[in-house]
């Protein structure tokens, strides 16, 4: 019995079954093709205003959990399913998916047949879309969604990152790194990688002055992932360049890469359809060796429009497009795969060891100003 | 990285005759890496004695030798082709293992052959369980505790160390064979020492129980840049405690969160490149605890798999091809995706359904047995559903096996039922349905069976769906629903006591049909390019129009689709030769430019590489499944000849649902296969017949058998190939037979034929166009009639007929097979005696000895049968010459079978009406003795040249025996008989010591055997009174590994091939030869055969 609805743009609609909060959510529909992983996916913040679609039907089996959150709040548009698991099966398992769903609010949907979505998407690229469970007539919910927005141009990260400053909760070691992190939608993947450095974290709200930041006197800088598109976080890309100039180790992931590639005077576009998933390959130019990542974007930086002192060093295997980046002379360097996964294979946590090196070159450099 | 080019030749091992545990995967993995290999311009020789694979056709490698698998005929090999690589981890744990004993005997370091694919070293940490542990330990790893043994004191104590239960593994053995888990110190002991036995390097491992513990097992590749991609999880839902050969088995992993999965991973492939694989494709094992989530590695298998195979089938990620282009050099990034086109190998598929393998056992033969870490099943179905549910049912009735779906088992009692769910089997997951039926709560069977409640739930919401099929009105609502939980017409029909036609009427009337979505490696994220499809319900039919699905056309024009049905899953008596002809005619008809369309279930197989058809469908072989492809495909015609039984029993519906049958239609097969029709056909051709006589009661069966004359071969009428058959040999033995098969069924006839003892049996493959009929092959079988022609050793040419035997059986195929209205493939069987012929059987389709013949005389049968099947007449494609006699061959080529007795303890290891083997082998040489002992050899019975033999042989072989023991005694063996067969001996001026029966006095014989005083055992029989004694004789025999011959006719061919050895041995040996060198010595008639079928 359908009691839920999804309908895209483009006038497809998609009966189905109601497997969250009550109520009416727009975004852009994508697809992820993780095959596990539903609830990092869920609670990361970058999927922010988008509906997110899993091509995997089989959603929830292993339920949810606490240790397994990537953010506060899951703050996703939406949720697509082909079948949602009400009865989970995991040692872990607190609550079932569903439950989690009423109990934070999120709209959701299953019974849809995600591979003609997923088709669908593929063809026509990213479309706007609603899922409802209060109005079940397909028209009157195509004529909202012609009229909501669209993502390009939206600047999410601002209503993505914490309200104000934080130090993440696991114990420093005594001879551990002081990170800043600025926070465009942070996963908590991100916090938990540095804090296996032993670093002591700093979580800054995205519009944080950069003045701020270097007061905190940190031995390295990361810009989180973000949702939205980043030449509309143009505070994002000016805080980036002033910390990328000031000498401070950068890091920047996802949308931190776009950012730092913005403030050096690159041009970020939108892909069709994005890169949703945990399986997609990336060589590293130089060793040549390829990790398989966790990929969650919609924005990429275009190769062509780098300047000559920001190096490409990652591309994907799959459609050529720029992975990663290093600047020649300033201790910089960013990706746009996620190395921290959660979900996906671990293959990339080499960046946050290539991080502190250049932490540790700092400071021993300082040091011997000193 | 480039591909290496100080390689120039590789020599490629393949696994030898399909066994228990080692099935046509190896040819699938073979075939796939011998094709990439010479696609990279390497010169490739194979060495495979199994003749029914694909992999030794002559056009695959450069050099293919049909050659016992053994190290002294690889090194003969090697010495003659002198290849600078091996690659021996496509060939199973044979393989392997040969590798290893090259390794070991120098061979490999004398003549400069590298290992590739996987080093000794890595096989070694893999392959020895102790250096394998010690590994994960400093590793880090968890792993159960173990303890690895080389005496029963050892083990005792291991055993009491542990704490029960115990799982025994023997060391390098196939399938887990000689292991088990034992309860008590009792059942230790007598396992260890089997085991201990078994295992060839005499080590058994004791091992901490971790039974009843989730099962996962990752597919993973690695390059020699350190890539490395995990292609597919798989998880078990049977727990740890049922060897995963025999686990029902579900790919993606369901019930492990990314947190889990990952972490399982992170120690994949740390577990890999710690035992140092470097290149190609790995299996490992893990198992974990449900309660705490403590994980633990099982095992590593450094090479392609059985579940690599299944993997490559589920994802589209083909393993053993990009395995052997790892092995000379590429890396994972240089690799193509084969079914993108677009992007790189290096990744990790991401699939959007659910793939379930569901194994086969051979239950009708061997009985029910309980499964534990040996495997028993002889073969797996492979179904994909957009959900678990969709996939379970569709394997399910992809098995064959009588259920039509997910059924449940009858269970008499509740204690039959818990019974049944304690004890895993091939029956327990229709226990788990009658015990959700009861309502019994998902948690209580997770307890009892150790099944993932996950599953269990899904299951449950079959069973509650069922509930409302037989209640509710068959609403276009109600049939939706029902499809997308993989219901069947056939299942729904029963539910709702209908016909299966009518729920098709009525479903298809609904507008209720099936969508073909791709199996494409990335979950649709990217267009494929390879039309591999598999059958969904899940589509929503209220959508707009859907985007691309499966696309109706993909390649250019052509001269049409032809639908070739598969054999479905591997079972006795039809396996990997039936593919065999299917995979020929799908080469046939892209020879010939039409577009074939393989229908198969199968995922061991070739005919189920996306490679090798032009459009795959991964489909149950049922009759809604496929007419629903043929509604989509629309096709000239279909072929079912070629796939065996399965095919052939959808011929006539198929037909009556208005689908074209290509070649031999319906009606002829029912003249062959109904006795009456078949009794009249053979009248009017005046051709012989056994007597026979038909009885429904004990009274009429021993009427006939009293007018047939004792023996008699007595069968129900119900069953097919050999099943439940015996010959009986007087009076009380029928009437309690009778009494005993009249009751069990309703169908209640029996079948009543004269057993034509000490007759000879011929087997010919023909093939007509309905004016002319080539004879392909006649063969002799070895053994006497009375032996399953499936079981029986033969030999091409006959070695013993006169040429007007010949004459005769050639003008009686060919009358028969116009007669019968033949086209394409025939198999005829006859029995000579005293001069006379008889016709036993003929099938008009593919039989299990095309291979052979095609290998033997290097044509291709099945092919030339494909042609006639489009209309190309049969002069056209084999010379006149060949029409009028059969082909010449100026060599010998021997089939020998293998069988499965040690796998199932308690079973009489003798050859009976009744098909028991698994696989064959060939031998082929200049000469009988010399083909003949070559297929011993290659079956795995090394005949000795010098030592003790025991005889013993029942009355009617007294006579037969005395030149046998003359020629044995001429040959320097020595004779121990027991008192009445020495004295008949003795009578005969044959020298024998005696030897004490069992139970009449030590040592006996079965001491003997087991003391390895015995290099030979003849025991033949008795058809009348079988003594307990000769089940013990030959049961020590095949434990012990000790040759043993259970008929004359053998005796005698191991006598020649004896002899022949002996003589060979003061030269060099049994000589080596490439089978494309035994073909340049045929005639030009021969070779240009079926050769240039676009033309034709």
């Amino acid at each position: 019995m359908a009691n839920a609805l999804l309908v895209l743009e483009d006038g497809s609609v998609f009966p189905g079954r109601s497997c969250g909060a009550p109520g009416e959510s727009f975004g852009e529909a994508v697809f992820h093709t993780a095959m596990t992983g539903y609830q990092e996916i869920i609670s990361d913040p970058s999927y922010m205003g988008q509906l997110v679609a899993m091509t995997y039907p089989h959603i929830g089996n292993y339920g949810v959990t606490p240790e397994d959150e990537e953010s506060d709040k899951p703050r996703l548009a939406g949720f697509i399913a082909h079948e949602i698991c009400a009865k989970p099966s995991n040692w872990r398992s607190a609550e079932s998916l569903p439950e989690y769903f009423r109990r934070r609010g999120v709209v959701a949907i299953d019974g849809v047949d995600t591979r003609a979505l997923t088709l669908r998407l593929r063809e026509k690229g990213a479309l706007r879309g609603a899922i409802s469970t209060v109005d079940l007539d397909a028209k009157s919910l195509l004529a909202k969604v012609l009229r909501s927005p669209s993502l390009i141009g939206a600047d999410l990260a601002k209503a993505a990152t914490c309200e104000k400053a934080f130090t993440w909760s696991e114990r420093a070691s005594p001879q551990g790194r002081r990170v800043a992190v600025m926070d465009f939608g942070a996963k908590y993947g991100i916090l938990r990688r540095l804090a296996a450095l032993g670093a002591e974290i700093r979580v800054f709200p995205a519009l944080t002055k950069p003045e701020e930041i270097l007061a905190f006197k940190p031995d390295g800088i990361v810009l989180s992932n973000g949702p939205g598109d980043p030449a509309a976080a143009a505070y994002g890309a000016r805080a980036a360049k002033a910390l990328a100039e000031s000498g401070v180790p950068v890091m920047g992931i996802c949308l931190g890469h776009q950012l730092l590639a913005l403030a050096f005077g690159a041009k970020t576009f939108k892909l069709k359809f994005g890169h949703h998933g945990a399986n997609h390959p990336v060589m590293d130019l130089e060793s040549g060796r390829v990790a398989v990542t966790s990929q969650n974007h919609g924005f990429g930086v275009d190769p062509e429009s780098l300047p000559r002192f920001l190096r490409l060093t990652h591309k994907s295997l799959n459609d050529g497009t720029c992975e990663g980046l290093a600047h020649a002379e300033l201790p910089v360097f960013s990706l746009q795969f996620h190395p921290e996964a959660s979900p996906g294979p671990h293959d990339a946590w080499g960046a946050f060891p290539r991080f502190e090196a250049l932490m540790s070159r700092r400071r021993e450099a300082s040091l011997r100003h000193a | 990285m480039p591909k290496r080019t100080d390689l120039k030749t590789i020599l490629v091992v393949g696994s030898g005759p399909i066994v228990i545990g080692q099935a046509c995967e190896f040819d699938y993995s073979g075939t796939q890496g011998v094709k990439a290999l010479r696609a990279e311009g390497y010169r490739v020789v194979l060495v495979n004695s199994n003749p029914a694979t694909i992999m030794t056709d002559p056009d695959m490698a450069e050099a293919t030798y049909i050659e016992p698998l053994t190290p002294e005929i690889l090194e003969r090999v090697i010495a003659r082709e002198r290849p600078q690589a091996l690659l021996a981890t496509l060939g199973g744990q044979t393989a392997l293992n040969l590798a290893v004993a090259l390794a070991e005997r120098g061979t490999l370091e004398k003549y400069g052959v590298e290992l590739i694919g996987a080093n000794l070293e890595a096989i070694r940490k893999a392959e020895d369980r102790q250096m394998f542990h010690r590994c994960m330990l400093e590793l880090g790893l968890d792993v159960p505790r173990s303890l690895s043994v080389a005496d029963l004191a050892a083990a005792e104590s291991a055993g009491r160390e542990l704490g029960f239960p115990v799982i025994v593994r023997a060391s390098f053995t196939l399938g887990g064979a000689g292991g088990g888990i034992v309860y008590h110190q009792g059942e230790l002991l007598a396992k260890a020492q089997a085991a201990l036995q078994m295992s060839p390097i005499h080590q058994i491992l004791l091992e901490e129980s971790i039974l009843g513990w989730k099962e996962y097992e990752l597919e993973v590749m690695r390059d020699r840049k350190d890539n490395f991609v995990v292609v597919c999880p798989i998880e078990n839902i049977d727990p740890m405690g049922v060897h995963t050969g025999d686990s029902v088995t579900v790919a993606p992993a369901q019930t492990l969160s990314d947190r889990e999965y990952q972490a399982m991973r992170d120690d994949a492939r740390r577990v890999v490149s710690a035992v140092g694989v470097e290149t190609g494709g790995c299996n490992v094992q893990f198992a974990v605890d449900p309660e705490t989530g403590r994980r633990v590695v099982v095992e590593i298998n450094p090479r392609v798999s059985r579940s690599s195979a299944l993997a490559s089938k589920a994802t589209g990620f083909p393993i053993a091809k990009i395995a052997a282009k790892l092995a000379v050099g590429y890396t994972l990034d240089e690799i193509a995706n084969d079914i993108t086109k677009a992007t790189p190998a290096c990744f990790e598929p991401a699939i959007d359904y659910v793939v379930t393998k569901v194994p086969r056992f051979a239950v009708e033969k061997f009985g029910e047995f309980a499964l534990d870490t040996a495997m028993k099943s002889v073969g797996e179905v492979m179904a994909v559903g957009r959900t678990f549910k969709e996939s379970l049912q569709k394997a399910l009735r992809g098995l064959e096996g009588g259920v039509k779906g997910f059924e449940s088992a009858r269970a008499a009692s509740e204690e039959d039922l818990m019974k049944g769910l304690a004890t895993p089997s091939s029956a327990r997951l229709g226990f788990v349905k009658a015990a959700l039926e009861r309502a019994m709560a998902a948690e209580e069977i997770a307890k009892i069976t150790g099944i993932d409640p996950w599953f269990l739930d899904q299951m449950a919401e079959l069973v509650l769906f069922e509930a409302r099929i037989a209640r509710e009105p068959l609403s276009a609502e109600l049939m939706r629903e029902a499809k997308r939980l993989g219901f069947s017409d056939a299942q729904i029909a029963r539910t709702r006591r209908s016909a299966e036609a009518r729920v098709r009427a009525r479903r298809q009337a609904l507008g209720v049909r099936p969508a073909f979505d791709l199996i494409d490696t990335c979950a649709g994220e990217f267009e494929s390019k390879t039309p591999y499809f598999y059958s969904t319900y899940a589509g929503a039919p209220s959508l707009a129009p859907v985007a691309q699905r499966a696309p109706r056309k993909t390649r250019g024009p052509k001269n049409g689709k032809v639908v070739i049905l598969g054999s479905g899953p591997n079972r006795i008596g039809q396996g990997i030769e039936f593919d065999y002809c299917c995979v020929q005619a799908c080469q046939a008809l892209r020879e010939m430019g039409h577009e074939s369309v393989m229908i198969n279930c199968n995922p061991e197989t070739v005919s189920t590489d996306y490679d090798t058809s032009d459009r795959l469908y991964f489909e149950p072989l049922t009759l809604e499944d496929v007419l629903e492809i043929i509604d989509f495909e629309k096709p000239l015609g279909v072929v079912a000849q070629f796939g065996g039984q399965t095919p052939l029993n959808l011929a006539r519906p198929l037909a009556e649902a208005g689908v074209k049958i290509l070649g031999t239609q319906p009606r002829a097969i029912d003249l062959a296969e109904d006795r009456k029709l078949f009794g009249r056909v053979l009248k009017s051709l005046k051709l012989l017949a056994p007597q026979s006589g038909i009885a429904e009661n004990p009274r009429q069966a021993l009427a006939a058998a009293r007018r047939i004359g004792y023996p008699v071969m007595v069968r129900p009428s119900y069953v097919l190939g050999g099943r439940a058959m015996e010959i009986v040999y007087d009076d009380a033995s029928l009437k309690a037979l009778a009494a005993k098969a009249l009751s069990a069924s309703e169908h209640s006839s029996l079948l009543i034929d004269r057993f034509l003892a000490d007759a000879t049996e011929i087997d010919v493959d023909a093939v007509s166009d309905g004016k002319d009929v080539f004879v392909a092959g006649v063969m002799e079988h070895i053994e006497e009639a009375g032996i399953h022609s499936g079981d029986s050793a033969c030999t091409l040419p006959t070695h013993s007929l006169s040429p007007m035997v010949l004459d005769a059986v050639c003008r009686a195929t060919k009358s028969l097979a116009l007669k019968l209205g033949v086209r394409g493939l025939v198999n005829v069987q006859y029995a000579v005696k005293d001069g006379a012929l008889y016709v036993l059987e003929a099938n008009p389709r593919a039989s299990r000895t095309v291979p052979f013949v095609s290998k033997a005389s290097g044509i291709p049968v099945a092919k030339i049968a494909t042609a006639v099947l489009m209309g190309r007449p049969l002069r056209r494609l084999v010379s006149a010459k060949l029409l009028k006699a059969p082909p010449r061959l100026p060599y010998v080529a021997t089939k020998e079978v293998v069988l499965p007795f040690i796998k199932f303890p308690g079973l009489d290891p003798k050859l009976g009406p009744e098909m028991k083997s698994t696989g064959e082998v060939m031998g082929i040489d200049r000469d009988f003795p010399r083909s003949f002992a070559k297929s011993q050899e290659a079956s795995g019975m090394s005949l000795p040249k010098a030592g003790t033999v025991f005889l013993s042989v029942k009355d009617e072989d007294k006579a037969a025996i005395i030149p046998v023991a003359r020629e044995l005694l001429r040959l320097g063996f020595t004779l121990i008989a027991t008192r009445r067969t020495r004295e008949f001996l003795v009578r005969h001026g044959l020298e024998a010591s005696p030897v004490a029966k069992i139970g009449e006095g030590k040592p006996d014989v079965a001491d003997l055997i087991r003391q390895k005083a015995v290099s030979l055992v003849v025991n033949t029989p008795s058809g009348k009174r079988e003594r307990a004694d000769g089940f013990i004789i030959r049961r020590t025999a095949l434990e012990l590994d000790v040759p043993f011959i259970t008929n004359i006719r053998s005796c005698q061919a191991a006598l020649g091939a004896i002899s022949a050895a002996k003589a060979a041995s003061g030269s060099d040996g049994l000589e080596v030869r490439p089978i494309q060198d035994y073909y340049r010595d045929l005639g030009p008639e021969v070779r240009s055969a079926g050769r240039r079928l676009a033309a034709s």
